[in-house]
C-alpha cells in the first residue's frame, strides 16, 4: 500500500507544479480538481485493511465536493465571466515554477525537520502537505484574476487537508468535515462575487479593483 | 567482450534509428516516405564530395564537426545499453558524459559563430539557451538514479535494475526521471516539440540552421554525429524503460535494440501528433523537465 500513498503524494506535488505553470484557467480548474480527487482517495488508502462505512462516505463527500461541485462552480464562473487565461500575471510562469522548486525544497527542510506528535505514514506527507499550502498562498499572491486566486485557496485547503491527514488519521475526518463546509460556502460565495465584480466591471481583475476612485 | 558489441551496434545502427522515426512520420502523413536506409546513402554520398570553405573561415570552422564527432563517440564508451556495461566504468563517468556531450556542443556553437552568418549566431543563440536548461534536467536526473542505486557510475546505476522496478518501491522516482529524460532527449536531438528536424527556415530552426554552411565530409560528419548522440541519450532513457537483466548478455542487448527502436518510433508518433512549441514556451518545458528531475532527487534524499 505505501507504494500507492507514495505515488499519489507525488501526483500531488506534480499537479502543484502544474497549477504554478499553466496559464488557461479551466485547465487550473481541473487540474485542482484532480488534486482533490487524489487526496479523497488517499483515506482509503491508509484504511485499506480496516475499511469502514464512515471512512468510505467521508472520502466520497470530500471527492464529490472538491471533484464535481467546485469544478461545476468555477467553470460557471468563468463561462460568465468569460475569461479563458491568466493574462500578465504578476510573476510568470516560468519564474513560478522555479520559485516553486524553492518552496518545495523548503517545505521539505522544514518538513523533515518539525516534531510532530505521532508518526506519518511515509515521510513525505508533511513535506507535501506545506508545499501545498504554500503554493496555495504563492498562487493567491501571484495572480492577478480572482479566480485563480479563489483556485490558490483551494489548494491552500487542499494542503490543510493533508497535513491533517498525516499525522493523526482517523479524528482529522471530523474537522474536515467542517473546513470542507467552511470552503464550500466560500466558494459559493467567491463564485458568485466573482459573477457580480464581472458584470459591474466587466473584468475580474483584483488588481484595479483597489485603485478605485469615485 | 559484449560491451565493445553493443559500441559496434550504435557506430553501425544510429542512423537506421533516425530511419525509423522517418518511416513512422511517413505512415502517419499516408506517405511511403524515403527509404529506411536513407541516411547511410546520404553520408556516403556526402562523404565523397569535396568541401568547400569560406575565405572568412579559419581552422575553428573544420574542426567543429571533427571534435563533435569524436567527443561523441567517446561519450558511447561511458554509456551503458540496456543492462549491459559500459566499456569504460568508474566513478564520476556521468559528468563526463554531460561534459563530452558539452564539448560537442561547444564546437558545433563556435564553428558556427566561426561562418560570421547571422542565421547562425541566431541558430547559436537558441542552442546555448534551450540546452543550458536541458543540462540541469539530464544531470540532477542522473544524481537522482545514482543516489538511488548508490553509485557514481553510469553502469553501476544501470546495472541491477528489473523492469518491476518501475511499479514497486521508488517507481515513481524512475517514471519522474524517464519523463525529464525524454524531454532531454527531446530537446537535445532537436525533435519536434522543440526544433522541427524537417524545417529549412532559418527563422524557426535551432539545430539545422548551424549546419548551413558545412558541405561535403564536414556535413557527414555533424549528421553522423547528431545520429550518435540521439543513440547515446536513447540509451540512458531505455536504460530505465527497458532495464533487462536476464543473465545472458546477448539477449540483453537485443531487448535493448528492440527498446531503442520503439523509442524511434515513438519519437515519431510524438512528432506527428505533436505541433512545434513557439520558442517562447520551449523554456518553460526544460525548467519543467528540470523541475522532475528535482522532484526525483528529492524523493530520493530521504
Amino acid at each position: 500500500m505505501n507504494n500507492w500513498i507514495e505515488a499519489l503524494i507525488v501526483l500531488v506535488v506534480l499537479t502543484n507544479l502544474r497549477l504554478l505553470g499553466t496559464s488557461r484557467l479551466i485547465a487550473c480548474i481541473r487540474i485542482v480538481a484532480f488534486q482533490g480527487i487524489l487526496l479523497g482517495v488517499l483515506p482509503l488508502l491508509f484504511h485499506a485493511n480496516d475499511l469502514t462505512l464512515r471512512v468510505m462516505l467521508q472520502a466520497a463527500a470530500s471527492t464529490f465536493t472538491k471533484g464535481v461541485v467546485f469544478p461545476w462552480l468555477l467553470s460557471r464562473a468563468v463561462r460568465e465571466a468569460d475569461v479563458r487565461r491568466e493574462l500578465e500575471p504578476i510573476i510568470g510562469y516560468t519564474s513560478s515554477l522555479l520559485i516553486g522548486c524553492v518552496l518545495l525544497g523548503t517545505a521539505l527542510y522544514v518538513g523533515w525537520r518539525l516534531p510532530l506528535p505521532g508518526t506519518a505514514s511515509t515521510p513525505f506527507m508533511v513535506p507535501a502537505a506545506l508545499f501545498t499550502m504554500m503554493v496555495g498562498l504563492f498562487t493567491i499572491v501571484a495572480r492577478r484574476k480572482a479566480l485563480t486566486q479563489v483556485l490558490g485557496y483551494l489548494a491552500m485547503e487542499n494542503g490543510i487537508y493533508t497535513f491533517g491527514l498525516a499525522f493523526a488519521e482517523k479524528e482529522p475526518l471530523l474537522v474536515e468535515m467542517g473546513i470542507l463546509l467552511d470552503v464550500f460556502v466560500a466558494v459559493f460565495v467567491m463564485g458568485i462575487t466573482i459573477y457580480h465584480i464581472n458584470r459591474e466591471f466587466d473584468h475580474i481583475d483584483t488588481d484595479q479593483l483597489s485603485s478605485l476612485k469615485d | 567482450m559484449i560491451s565493445i558489441i553493443h559500441i559496434l551496434f550504435a557506430v553501425l545502427l544510429a542512423p537506421l534509428a533516425l530511419g525509423v522515426i522517418n518511416r513512422t512520420k511517413a505512415i502517419f502523413a499516408g506517405r511511403r516516405g524515403q527509404p529506411l536506409l536513407q541516411l547511410y546513402w546520404d553520408l556516403f554520398k556526402l562523404l565523397r564530395k569535396g568541401a568547400v570553405y569560406s575565405r572568412t573561415t579559419t581552422w575553428v570552422f573544420s574542426a567543429g564537426p571533427l571534435v563533435s564527432l569524436a567527443a561523441v563517440l567517446t561519450s558511447l564508451l561511458v554509456v551503458p545499453f540496456g543492462g549491459v556495461r559500459a566499456l569504460l566504468a568508474f566513478p564520476g563517468d556521468l559528468l563526463l558524459l554531460a561534459y563530452l556531450l558539452g564539448l560537442m556542443r561547444f564546437f558545433t556553437v563556435i564553428a558556427a559563430l566561426d561562418t560570421g552568418s547571422s542565421f547562425e549566431g541566431m541558430g547559436a543563440s537558441r542552442e546555448v539557451t534551450f540546452s543550458a536548461l536541458a543540462e540541469p534536467a539530464l544531470l540532477l536526473g542522473l544524481a537522482a538514479m545514482g543516489r538511488r542505486a548508490g553509485s557514481l557510475s553510469l553502469s553501476g546505476m544501470y546495472s541491477g535494475m528489473m523492469p518491476s522496478d518501475l511499479v514497486h518501491h521508488g517507481g515513481p522516482v524512475l517514471i519522474l526521471v524517464a519523463a525529464a529524460f525524454l524531454v532531454v532527449f527531446l530537446a537535445e536531438n532537436a525533435r519536434i516539440p522543440i526544433d522541427d528536424p524537417d524545417t529549412h527556415l532559418e527563422l524557426t530552426m535551432i539545430h539545422e540552421v548551424m549546419a548551413l554552411d558545412h558541405g561535403g565530409p564536414d556535413f557527414a560528419f555533424i549528421q553522423y554525429a547528431a545520429a550518435l548522440k540521439m543513440w547515446v541519450l536513447g540509451a540512458l532513457l531505455i536504460g530505465i524503460l527497458v532495464p533487462m537483466h536476464t543473465g545472458l548478455p546477448p539477449l540483453d542487448v537485443v531487448a535493448a535494440l528492440i527498446g531503442m527502436f520503439l523509442l524511434a518510433a515513438a519519437t515519431g508518433v510524438i512528432e506527428s501528433t505533436m505541433a512545434r512549441l513557439r520558442i517562447l514556451r520551449v523554456p518553460q518545458l526544460l525548467v519543467a523537465a528540470s523541475v522532475l528531475s528535482m522532484l526525483a532527487l528529492v524523493l530520493v534524499l530521504d
